[in-house]
């Protein structure tokens, strides 16, 4: 009941604030430029003449990861900026007394805020990379293999997130929440490219970067899942080996264990976060 | 089975016919924030129905102690209990409305969305014109369905009020309740407190403004570097009454009758009297009565009593590290 209400109150929260609008600025300009660049590849002419729609089809799938990494960095910024002050904030100005001075227990106003962002987070992943889907589909006609499971790994990704915000926002102040977040979400990308790379290079080294690093923080492992469910399945028998770590093409769907490990990840987060909030002085 | 249920059923009725539990409880509360300690071996209780007035300088760990009642702050030792259930179980503040110190009200919400979310925190069934009435009692009626976010410091501290009244607490607790207010709106919050007092509810009121907690709290706890320095209802606090007078023509047998009603001392023609405060209304009247038959001219009586301000002041210039220093 309580975390019902809470979740409510979030989500208005989220609808009210500027943070919103932003996000929809972003979004939309991030759709027509995506829309124009499309709509160009189309009918465009390499040194080897006109593209063929097979070939349009293949570049634009690649262009479309990197179009929704686009999309999901706006999600993870916003997400982010959104559970930083979710804790801390309204520890810092004093929201937070009248509420938790309430008969409710701090862990069901913590799920409350959590359930509120992380429907949030996916309702804007799902409608944000629908719109993508469509003006991909309008311009060259390209619709992904998997769109829901791909959308479904983009929103997971957004949830990972926001979990990690919200227990960074239990302990740190709110824009070093936020910050950290973001920055560690970065560190995470690059190294999964850096791993890429080794893999390629059949470096075992330095492919542990990447793999380490999907370990601690699943953000970029279930980006590349998304990416698999996203681009054209003929995409990696063309580039074959020339595509040494290119970060817009994903070798594999993910495995079973990888999603169940996130699952328990965001479970463990999610459980330090309620130690935390629970054990602060307000 | 049955004995069993007998057995829950006789506890029932020995907890039943016990005295109702203080409004507030609490026993040897302690916290230290780093190496500062904020709230050393702090005990008292409040009464249902009673107004209690926490009294002390800055820093004296007053807010502290009430947000380890409230469950805000977690004491480093102790024990709280609220309304007959211990501190530590959320239920405890069901019947609890509370003004902080800081208050700050979701911006993005009306004045009415607050009390709203307020009452489903609370589960309490409160239809919404109760609701609307209690932004009526503070003097928001017309800003209901404003943002918070617009409101000045004042009115989200009236808004602060409403919140703590609105789920028809039985405890109310008010951290500098007026703060943020101008005179009329300390007039108002006085006059709210003495309502509910009338109603039965417990306040328990943090002031700074020592004439407010004299005017409407039954007992004082003052706190002072973080422990109780002294605490009692306001007669036993400010002890004894004494009364002024101007007398003419004052022999043996006056003065005796003067000491024999209290301690006497004497400046001049003016003859001051310390009256017990169990006196019950008679003795200065017979006092007056007997000087008067004795041929002594009274020319003025004056009712003093120490003000609780000089009390304070009293108690924490008085510290016993300073005397023993």
């Amino acid at each position: 009941m309580t975390a019902l209400t809470m979740a409510g109150l979030t989500l208005r929260e989220a609808s009210r604030r500027r943070v919103v609008w932003a996000l929809v600025a972003l979004t939309v300009t991030l759709l027509a430029l995506s829309g124009w660049g499309f709509a160009k590849l189309a009918g465009l002419e390499t040194s080897q003449g006109t593209l063929t729609s097979g070939e349009a089809r293949l570049v634009a799938s690649q262009l479309l990861n990197l179009v929704m990494f686009g999309l999901s960095l706006i999600a993870a910024l916003g997400t982010a900026f959104l559970a930083g002050p979710a804790l801390s904030g309204e520890i810092e100005s004093g929201m937070a007394l009248a509420v938790l001075a309430r008969p409710v227990r701090r862990s069901a106003v913590l799920l409350g805020k959590w359930l509120g962002l992380v429907a949030f987070g996916c309702g804007y992943v799902a409608l944000a990379g629908l719109a993508q889907f469509l003006v991909v589909r309008a311009t060259v006609g390209y619709w992904p293999p998997e769109p829901v499971a791909g959308l479904a790994l983009l929103a997971g990704q957004t949830v990972v997130l926001l979990t990690l915000a919200l227990l960074l926002s239990s302990v740190v102040s709110t824009m070093a929440s936020g910050i950290v977040a973001v920055g560690l979400f970065g560190a995470t990308w690059v190294a999964g490219v850096v791993g890429g790379v080794g893999e390629a290079l059949g470096n075992d080294g330095v492919a542990r970067v990447g793999t380490v690093s999907r370990i601690l923080l699943p953000t970029d492992g279930l980006w590349h899942g998304a990416m698999h469910a996203f681009q054209d399945p003929s995409a990696l028998v063309q580039f074959g080996v020339e595509r040494t770590g290119f970060p817009f093409l994903s070798d594999a769907p993910l495995t079973t264990v990888y999603l169940l490990w996130t699952v328990v990840w965001v479970a463990m987060v999610w459980g330090l976060t309620a130690v935390s909030f629970g054990r602060r002085d307000v | 089975m049955a004995s069993d249920t007998a057995a829950a059923g006789s506890a029932a009725d020995l907890v039943a016919a016990l005295p109702p539990s203080p409004a507030v409880w609490c026993s040897g509360l302690r916290k230290r924030y780093g190496r500062r300690v904020a709230v050393d071996d702090v005990s008292f209780s409040v009464a249902r129905g009673e107004v209690l007035g926490l009294l002390g300088p800055n820093g004296a760990g007053k807010t502290s102690v009430i947000k380890m009642l409230l469950g805000l702050v977690r004491p480093d030792a102790g024990e709280v209990m609220l309304l007959g259930r211990p501190g530590k179980d959320p239920l405890a503040r069901a019947g609890v409305g509370y003004l902080p110190e800081l208050f700050r009200y979701q911006p993005w919400l009306t004045a009415a969305e607050v009390l709203a979310l307020h009452v489903r925190l609370v589960r309490a069934r409160v239809p919404a014109s109760e609701q609307h009435d209690c932004l009526e009692l503070v003097g928001l009626a017309d800003r209901a369905a404003d943002r918070v976010g617009a409101f000045s410091k004042g009115m989200q501290q009236r808004l602060g009020l409403a919140v703590a009244l609105v789920a028809r607490p039985e405890l109310v607790v008010l951290d500098e309740p007026t703060s943020a207010l101008d005179p009329i709106g300390r007039v108002d919050v006085r006059d709210l407190v003495l309502a509910l007092k009338a109603r039965g509810v417990t306040v328990l009121l943090n002031s700074h403004l020592i004439g407010e907690v004299e005017r409407v709290c039954d007992r004082v706890v003052i706190l002072d570097r973080g422990r109780v320095a002294a605490s009692g209802s306001l007669d036993e606090l400010l002890g004894q009454r004494e009364v002024k007078l101007n007398l003419e023509g004052v022999d043996a047998r006056a003065e005796a009758r003067l000491r024999a009603t209290g301690a006497l001392t004497r400046a001049g023609d003016w003859f001051t009297v310390a009256v017990p405060t169990d006196d019950a209304g008679t003795r200065v009247p017979d006092l007056v009565r007997d000087l008067v038959a004795l041929g002594v001219r009274v020319h003025a009586v004056e009712p003093g009593r120490i003000s609780l301000e000089e009390r304070l002041l009293g108690i924490l210039r008085h510290r016993p590290e300073d005397t023993a220093s």
